[in-house]
């Protein structure tokens, strides 16, 4: 063989080799969740909801109604009940005469962000935490899954309500409440996950060519713990929801006149006899992003773990 | 034995005196002089509100109130409710009997529903009975609390107005036991539709996981029939999850089971705590929340000794 036709030969290598290449668990796992079609109707519902969330001034300029603005003229029968569905008020006015659709979209924003950023928050400081402890294992662990008994030992709605009524309702309180009590569970999984990897070969390997711990950490452990944190993590988003509109129905939540589901689902209490809309549209939302958060999350999970049972 | 109980009683005491730490400063070296003010309504004279801070014993160096308030946590005394004058062990003794009969009510409904469920789903995996468990327990999982009892509570008063189930405060059983059953029915199925959803999901995996063991196919090699399979030695040892999960869940709710007490106005600890945040009245949610954490640590005591119970390959040590 020359050294043209080895050369030729070395440069249609790759492209055999394009040809065969496998793919990737990343790109598998993206396939399998594509065929789940529960999964993709939640994908497609959550675009809805987050859509509907970030155009919520778009439709309050089209309706002509703030989210706080009351309107007792036209939203107000005559009786002073709220009025029902119709072109005015395209799900019907509260019983202050404030458009409810359009507080059920400002509604979704504090939701979404609610939800979002405390899992964001709970799942970076337990996986960091988790990974700690069950890294460094010894006195480390010992403080540190100690410290997360007790804060999963803690009555969280609780302890919850006890914080915003020392501290004051508010958006960002409430984030880092959820946030507190989410990361133990997170930390719990990480460091339970990062001791089986401690022991493994490629571990050992990084370390004898002297990898220092954190670097170990961060470069070999962090990409084994991607599926089950992303899988914990969609799933801690619909909890973090519901968590929210717990706080602010019982009226601890965000600020009662900021328009939270929760705080529209209280203040319809002792009216949705009269108007049932106050009562369904708000717990239909609230339902219906919760289910496609769970669903997108089993969908996320069961491709990830083709092997394991979904559902469990 | 003795010495890991004693451990696990050490540390829960532990727990408890850190909560009970936590919330007297965040209440005591913050808040209390609004509260101070708030009582004394929004015009009082600077007197005024001296005088409550000294009759409350606000206006005493915050040692001396932290000194008094553990010597008498540990004689079993509470305070005295701000508002109400009553001690606070009154009011939790008031309180605690709607909050035991919903928690043991559901409880039952919610196990049986659960387990049920679980070996249901888990026997056939990915069959017809699977794929609608699975489905109503993720409606179950995402349904929050309190919009499921507003369902509820609108379904019976304006649908269902003959069924005469209603929202209202907890009536004894001893008194007047219809009365009982029509406010306790809605909330005991509210409960258990939530829990049940989180059993039923537990239920299944564990049994899986059970089902899938050696000593389960030696059984059915020996031609034990397979509901024999199921339960007595499938299920058995299935149940150690799922009883740690009950024990936990049981602590947690006694302390009040704040949402669906709330929705349904039952009255209970959950409901006490509520409204003491609401007024201010910092003894009474002092004490609900020290009590609600001596449920939990309690229940996880109990299940810790459960387990080596239910399971012999558990060792105390």
């Amino acid at each position: 063989m020359s050294l043209t036709e080895a050369s030729a030969e070395a440069e249609h290598i790759p492209e055999q080799a394009e040809a065969v290449r496998g793919k990737g668990p990343w790109q598998l796992a993206w396939e399998r969740l594509t065929r789940d079609r529960a999964a993709m109707v939640s994908l497609g519902v959550i675009a809805v909801i987050v859509l509907l969330a970030l155009l919520a001034p778009v439709f309050a300029a089209i309706t002509g109604h703030g989210p706080q603005e009351a309107f007792p003229a036209t939203g107000l029968t005559p009786e002073g009940l709220p009025v029902g569905p119709g072109s005015g008020f395209w799900l019907g006015a509260d019983s202050l005469g404030r458009d409810l659709f359009v507080r059920i979209l400002y509604g979704a924003r504090i939701s979404l962000l609610v939800g979002l950023l405390s899992t964001l928050l709970a799942t970076l400081f337990g996986v960091v935490v988790g990974m700690v402890a069950g890294f460094y294992g010894g006195w480390v662990d010992g403080v540190l899954a100690r410290v997360l008994d007790v804060v999963l030992s803690f009555p969280y709605l609780l302890v919850a309500i006890v914080l915003v009524a020392v501290l004051g309702a508010s958006v960002p309180l409430m984030i880092l409440v959820i946030a507190f009590f989410s990361f133990a569970a997170m930390a719990r999984v990480v460091r339970g996950q990062t001791i089986t990897y401690k022991e493994r070969e490629f571990i050992e390997a990084a370390r004898s060519m002297g990898a220092s711990k954190p670097r170990t950490m961060f470069v070999d452990v962090v990409p084994n713990l991607i599926a089950p944190v992303t899988v914990l993590a969609t799933l801690l988003i619909p909890t973090s929801i519901v968590f929210e509109a717990t706080l602010s129905f019982l009226g601890l939540g965000v600020d009662p006149r900021t328009p939270s589901w929760g705080a529209i689902l209280s203040d319809s209490v002792d009216y949705y006899r009269v108007a049932p809309g106050l009562l369904i549209f708000p717990a239909v939302m609230l339902l219906l992003t919760t289910l496609a958060f769970n669903l997108l999350g089993d969908g996320i999970r069961d491709a990830l773990d083709p092997r394991g049972e979904g559902g469990r | 034995m003795s010495r890991f109980l004693l451990r696990r009683v050490l540390f829960g005491v532990l727990v408890l005196w850190l909560v009970a730490t936590t919330v007297f400063l965040l209440f005591f070296a913050g808040p209390a002089d609004t509260v101070a003010r708030r009582l004394a309504g929004p015009r009082a004279p600077i007197e005024v509100i001296n005088q409550i801070r000294n009759t409350l014993g606000l206006d005493r160096p915050l040692w001396d109130q932290y000194l008094s308030f553990l010597g008498k946590l540990l004689h079993g005394d509470l305070g005295v409710s701000f508002i109400s004058q009553t001690p606070v062990t009154t009011l939790i003794a008031q309180s605690l009997p709607g909050t035991l009969w919903l928690v043991f009510g559901a409880a039952v409904l919610w196990m049986t529903a659960g387990i049920t469920g679980g070996v249901l789903s888990a026997t056939k995996p990915r069959g017809l009975r699977d794929r609608v468990t699975t489905v109503l327990v993720l409606a179950g999982i995402s349904l929050p609390t309190f919009v499921l009892g507003m369902l509820m509570i609108y379904l019976a008063l304006s649908v269902f107005p003959w069924s005469g189930l209603q929202p209202g405060p907890y009536v004894s059983p001893l008194w007047d036991f219809a009365g009982f059953l029509q406010v306790m029915i809605m909330p005991w199925i509210c409960l258990a539709v939530v829990q049940a959803a989180v059993y039923v999901r537990l239920t299944r995996g564990s049994m899986l996981d059970t089902l899938g063991e050696d000593y389960i196919r030696t059984a059915r090699a020996k031609g034990a029939p397979e509901r024999r399979v199921t339960y007595r030695h499938g299920l058995r040892a299935a149940l150690t999850p799922v009883v740690t999960q009950f024990g936990v869940d049981i602590g947690t709710l006694l302390g009040g089971v704040v949402v669906t007490e709330s929705v349904f106005g039952l009255q209970g600890l959950g409901q006490l705590m509520i409204r003491s945040v609401r007024n201010g009245d910092l003894p009474v949610i002092i004490g609900a929340a020290i009590l609600a954490s001596a449920f939990i640590v309690i229940a996880n005591i109990l299940v810790d000794v459960a387990y080596s119970f239910l399971d012999p390959r558990v060792r105390l040590a």
